[in-house]
């Protein structure tokens, strides 16, 4: 234990929480504000899956990280667009279609690395970008302040996306679609209008959050992802469906599996017991939200199509 | 959602049958290959299928025996068929009872965890042959082959390598499960480190996935940080550490298949499975009539495993010699590295 | 008499009103071809003939006895899991926990199994489903009592179950319960023995893989349609999964109820997975270390298959047999063309969502036409449509 409590080893720790938590907490945070209007997308990993694909295409293909960015952008742009329409215009089951949008990533961007990538190479590597500054401060410094600048926007959102929800007309409308249809749509806000926005908005930060992933593995795989998405989603449950709960729950879940990796490679946790240790972020997650029973309440509507008149 | 349902599961039959009526009628669906081969008129064409558990452009595993058969089919007049990304052992099942009622000649199921289904199938279809690896059993059946890796044998040359070439003496090694290949490699890597220098320090874990890439590259950091030079590990997911390796400049050793165009300045030496003599051994055993009954190993001796230096990377040369000097003690059996 | 009804309603519907019926009628069909048409699309991408490639997934999956038996054997999974979700689904419980309640259920099992080995095969058959049914119904009643009693979501919980699940069994599988024999050199396969034959399940039909499970996961789904409208504890759990204020108020114990309803889709899980284990050609357990690997993503295809069948556990049957025939099929598209297994995935999917997304509007239609139907010829456009959901069963009374 006097190994893991160095200073260079703590504080690669917290970095490489930090790292580990952000695909969750864009994903999460996209999927909180397609929740908050009352949408529920569980196709949140094969979106992930796609800008991921579309990322390292692009990357492998131009060198360029930000336009492998873009892509990851514009893929969850488009597939936000195509959830809207199948979720809310055509109000299908969003439990079903979120699983199909799943199988549909998972399938298609296997299919694609084969076809495109006989073998596939590696993409250059993000770099490190140093907070004026406050990278200087010692060990903080370079826990949060010399990360890469994905990190940087999953965690200022955060704030942004509160102040959004909170304190904006438009946010009020998302909590009101969210709760009550039926009500916002008799004083003139348009659900649809409100829902496509959100979604749409989600997804292109699951398309984000792929993109982010790839760029912090290096290469694709086939499912890179392994179900960060369905994970990302349960956060958003556990952050009580806002901003600063999702990264609270972002933040554990990727802190845990850091420690336990690295307390594995000291050799605080034998190997006999690896894989039991490898349950802790879950299990840890899961206990963190039962003794802070918090008494939530999810979004009223949440889950079911609107219908005028219904 | 409740009673209007009802209806549309027999609609939604009827329309796919009669979609499909004009299709499905008329004779039986032939194979399409992938690869075929230009045959001699004095030489059958073998149908081979080759059943795998992940990708076949994994960079590990997978790809090293797809690269294999490719590479013998046209020399061997062979028509290969690939089913990968089977991890599910029934859907693998399935697809290996197809292939066997086609004809296929041989059937290679590269997964441990075909084992059993292999066992199964075989006495039901006696004229095919199977060949399961990597695994040291043939249930003894007569239609089954079975193939392994010495993985402990190029573990223990780079673990022995990796110990001289590291300066702070510090090893880190990362493995996804502890069993099979991935077991077999750490053992020697370790055993192969301390050989070299009994004061080094190998750390080892496992990050409890084949294929989760960020907890692979969490775990390099980690060693890094605790000031480890060389790292090492198993399994298609290394390419998460191996990401890490070539960002901090940390030297890497490949399993399973070349890994330095991963990183061109990092990687040091990979461990390469090479299977094409096992297959040339197992094609021409059934083409002499045996469909079975042989385990085939691939050994640094027989050249079925490589250690495939990377050019790029400034190795010096004492190391090197030394290095080969250990490859050929383990050849002529002087050095047996561990299995366990 | 809906025959009737249908000819009686398209004569009283009138020119709008028909126009309604014929849509809600072509609908889905018309999503079917949809699918096609983007599947031939992938297919070709793939140089692969479209029409062999769906010759072979039909006769993969319905042509001939091995077929037929191999697609209902691939159903059983589906039906189990899916025939739990109608439980957890209608009692508002969203089960996303499937897989991991498949795994623990097969470890449980395999346990079992292994434990007690030379037990006739009368009692060791079904003691080891019975134990797949303590496995899964342990973890499904962790998330449904956490629910109950602390107002922890199921879906983190589950969800995050499914995580601990794949590392119990890696766990157990390449400690406690692996095979020591199987690898001569020395490292292991994370696999089982070959389980007791006193513990595998039937078979039916000799040559097949059809096992006494296919009948005794029909018979379940049978008790699951029995147990929710024929009996005091499936009324309590249709009423909780309603609106929970309501039943308490009438004096139904809640909590008690919404564990067992999740209690009870776990429990279907397990069996499911101890089917998967002793009902398997391999008959060992094995993983390669994922869930997926091992139920082949039953436990979210379960949820697919219910849900498609209005969450009745009776169209389950036939939903996951239609399911399952498109995963079998699938294989066989494979093999004979070549083309990588992925696409089979990718068409999955795209017909999963295609079929979805007509299906609110082929019920709004039909409900538009008998609304003009009751109106008369003339309806004048509108009217009032039943709110018949479509939506996933989310109502959250604050308790």
């Amino acid at each position: 234990m006097s190994h893991f409590l160095t200073a260079a080893v703590l504080t690669a720790t917290v970095a490489a929480g930090i790292q580990l938590a952000t695909p969750f907490l864009l994903a999460a945070l996209g999927e909180t504000m397609g929740e908050r209007s009352g949408v529920v997308n569980l196709g949140v990993d094969g979106i992930m899956l796609l800008g991921a694909f579309g990322a390292y295409w692009v990357a492998a293909k131009t060198g360029s990280l930000v336009l492998a960015t873009a892509a990851g952008l514009g893929i969850g742009l488009v597939m936000g667009l195509l959830t809207a329409f199948v979720s809310v215009t055509l109000k299908a089951e969003q439990g079903i279609s979120g699983i199909g949008v799943f199988l549909f990533g998972l399938g298609l961007t296997n299919v694609m690395l084969l076809k495109l990538f006989a073998s596939p190479v590696t993409i250059p590597a993000l770099p490190a970008v140093r907070i004026p500054l406050l990278y200087r401060i010692p060990y903080f410094g370079t826990m949060f302040f010399t990360q890469n600048w994905l990190v940087y926007l999953a965690f200022v959102l955060v704030p942004v996306l509160t102040f959004v929800l909170n304190r904006t007309t438009y946010g009020m409308k998302i909590r009101a679609v969210g709760e009550n249809p039926a009500a916002a749509d008799t004083v003139g806000v348009s659900v649809s209008r409100i829902r496509y926005s959100t979604v749409i908005l989600g997804c292109t930060l699951a398309g984000l959050a792929g993109a982010t992933l790839l760029m912090l593995v290096g290469i694709f795989q086939e499912d890179l992802t392994n179900s960060e998405g369905f994970i990302a989603v349960a956060l958003v449950y556990f952050g009580a469906f806002r901003p600063l709960g999702v990264m609270a729950g972002s933040l554990l879940y990727g802190m845990v599996g850091a420690v336990v990796v690295t307390w594995k490679t000291l050799g605080i946790i034998p190997t006999s017991a690896s894989d039991i240790a490898s349950m802790a972020p879950a299990v840890l997650t899961v206990l963190a939200l039962l003794f802070v029973a918090r008494r939530f309440q999810q979004p009223a509507a949440l889950g079911k199509p609107y219908l005028r008149g219904g | 959602m409740k009673q209007h349902l009802l209806r549309w599961p027999v609609v939604l039959v009827a329309a796919t049958t009669v979609a499909l009526a004009a299709a499905a009628c008329g004779s039986s669906p032939s194979s399409s290959p992938k690869a075929s081969s230009t045959g001699s008129s004095s030489v059958k064409t073998l149908k081979v299928a080759l059943i795998e558990p992940s990708l076949r452009n994994d960079l590990a595993f997978s790809q090293s025996m797809y690269a294999a058969v490719e590479s013998l089919a046209g020399p061997m007049h062979l028509q290969v068929s690939v089913s990968d990304n089977l991890f599910n052992v029934t859907d693998a099942g399935n697809a290996m009872r197809q292939y066997a009622s086609e004809g296929y000649n041989l059937i290679i199921a590269h997964g441990s965890q075909y084992g059993g289904t292999v066992e199964q199938l075989a006495p039901q279809f006696p004229k095919t042959s199977f060949a399961w690896g990597t695994a040291g059993v043939t249930y003894g059946l007569k239609n089954v082959f079975a193939y392994q890796a010495n993985s402990q044998e190029g573990g223990y040359v780079e673990g022995y390598i990796a110990s001289l070439l590291s300066k702070s003496k510090v090893l880190g090694v990362i493995g996804p499960i502890n069993v099979g290949d991935a077991h077999l490699y750490v053992v020697g890597f370790h055993a192969g480190a301390m050989a070299a220098d009994p004061k080094a320090t190998v750390h080892t874990s496992f990050t409890g996935s084949f294929s989760d890439d960020t907890l692979m590259a969490t775990a390099a950091k980690a060693y890094v940080a605790e000031h480890a030079d060389v790292l090492t590990g198993s399994s298609q997911s290394v390419v998460g550490a191996i990401g890490l390796a070539k960002q901090d400049n940390v030297a890497w050793f490949g399993t399973q298949w070349d890994q330095a165009s991963l990183a061109p300045s990092q990687v040091v030496a990979s461990q390469v499975y090479d299977w094409t003599g096992v297959l040339k051994q197992m094609i021409t055993a059934i083409r002499g009539g045996v469909l079975g009954g042989a385990t085939y190993t691939i050994t640094l001796g027989n050249g079925g495993e490589k250690i495939v230096y990377n050019p790029s990377y400034p190795l010096p040369a004492s190391i090197k010699s030394a290095a080969n000097k250990v490859i050929s003690e383990i050849i002529n059996g002087t050095i047996t590295p561990p299995t366990n | 008499m809906r025959w009737r009804r249908t000819t009686q309603e398209t004569r009283a519907a009138g020119a709008a009103g028909r126009k309604d019926l014929l849509f809600s009628w072509f609908a889905l069909p018309a999503a079917g071809i949809l699918a096609l048409l983007l599947g031939t699309l992938l297919l070709l991408a793939f140089g692969a003939n479209p029409l062999t490639a769906y010759r072979a997934l039909v006769s993969g999956a319905f042509d001939g006895t091995y077929a037929l038996t191999s697609t209902a054997v691939k159903a059983v999974p589906l039906l189990l899991v899916g025939a739990g979700i109608c439980i957890a689904f209608r009692a508002n419980m969203l089960n996303i926990g499937g897989e991991g309640q498949i795994a623990m259920g097969g470890l449980a099992a395999t346990a079992t199994a292994l434990a007690v080995p030379s037990l006739p095969a009368i009692i060791l058959v079904p003691l080891v489903l019975l134990a797949g049914a303590v496995g899964g119904g342990i973890w499904g009643a962790i998330p449904g009592a956490f629910k109950a009693y602390f107002q922890v979501n199921e879906i983190l919980s589950t969800i995050m179950l499914n995580l601990v699940a794949v590392q119990f069994m890696n766990y157990l599988l390449s400690g406690p319960l692996v095979a020591n024999s199987g690898y001569a050199v020395g490292g292991l396969i994370p696999q089982t023995k070959l389980l007791s034959r006193n513990a595998w399940l039937p078979t039916l039909i000799a040559g097949t893989q059809l096992h006494l499970g296919v009948l005794i996961a029909v018979l379940l789904a049978v008790g699951v349609y029995v147990l929710l409208w024929h009996t005091g504890i499936g009324f309590r759990i249709r009423a909780v999964g309603l609106s929970r204020d309501a039943s308490r108020y009438a004096g139904m114990s809640v909590r008690p109820t919404m564990t067992l309803a999740m209690t009870l889709a776990g429990a279907l899980s397990g069996v499911a997975g101890a089917m998967l284990v002793v009902g398997s050609v391999s008959h060992r357990m094995v993983t390669d270390g994922t869930l997926t690997g091992f139920t082949g993503n039953a436990g979210f295809n379960g949820i697919v298959v219910a849900l498609f069948a209005g969450l009745n556990p009776l169209w389950t049957i036939l939903t996951s047999f239609l399911f399952a025939g498109l995963l079998v099929g699938g294989i066989s598209a494979q093999v004979i063309t070549g083309v990588p297994a992925d696409v089979v995935t990718a068409f999955n999917g795209l017909v999963v969502v295609l079929v979805v997304s007509v299906e609110f509007l082929r019920r709004r239609a039909r409900a538009r036409a008998r609304a003009a139907a009751i109106a008369g010829p003339d309806p004048g456009g509108g009217g009032e449509i039943p709110e018949t959901g479509g939506e996933m069963p989310g109502t959250e009374v604050p308790a």
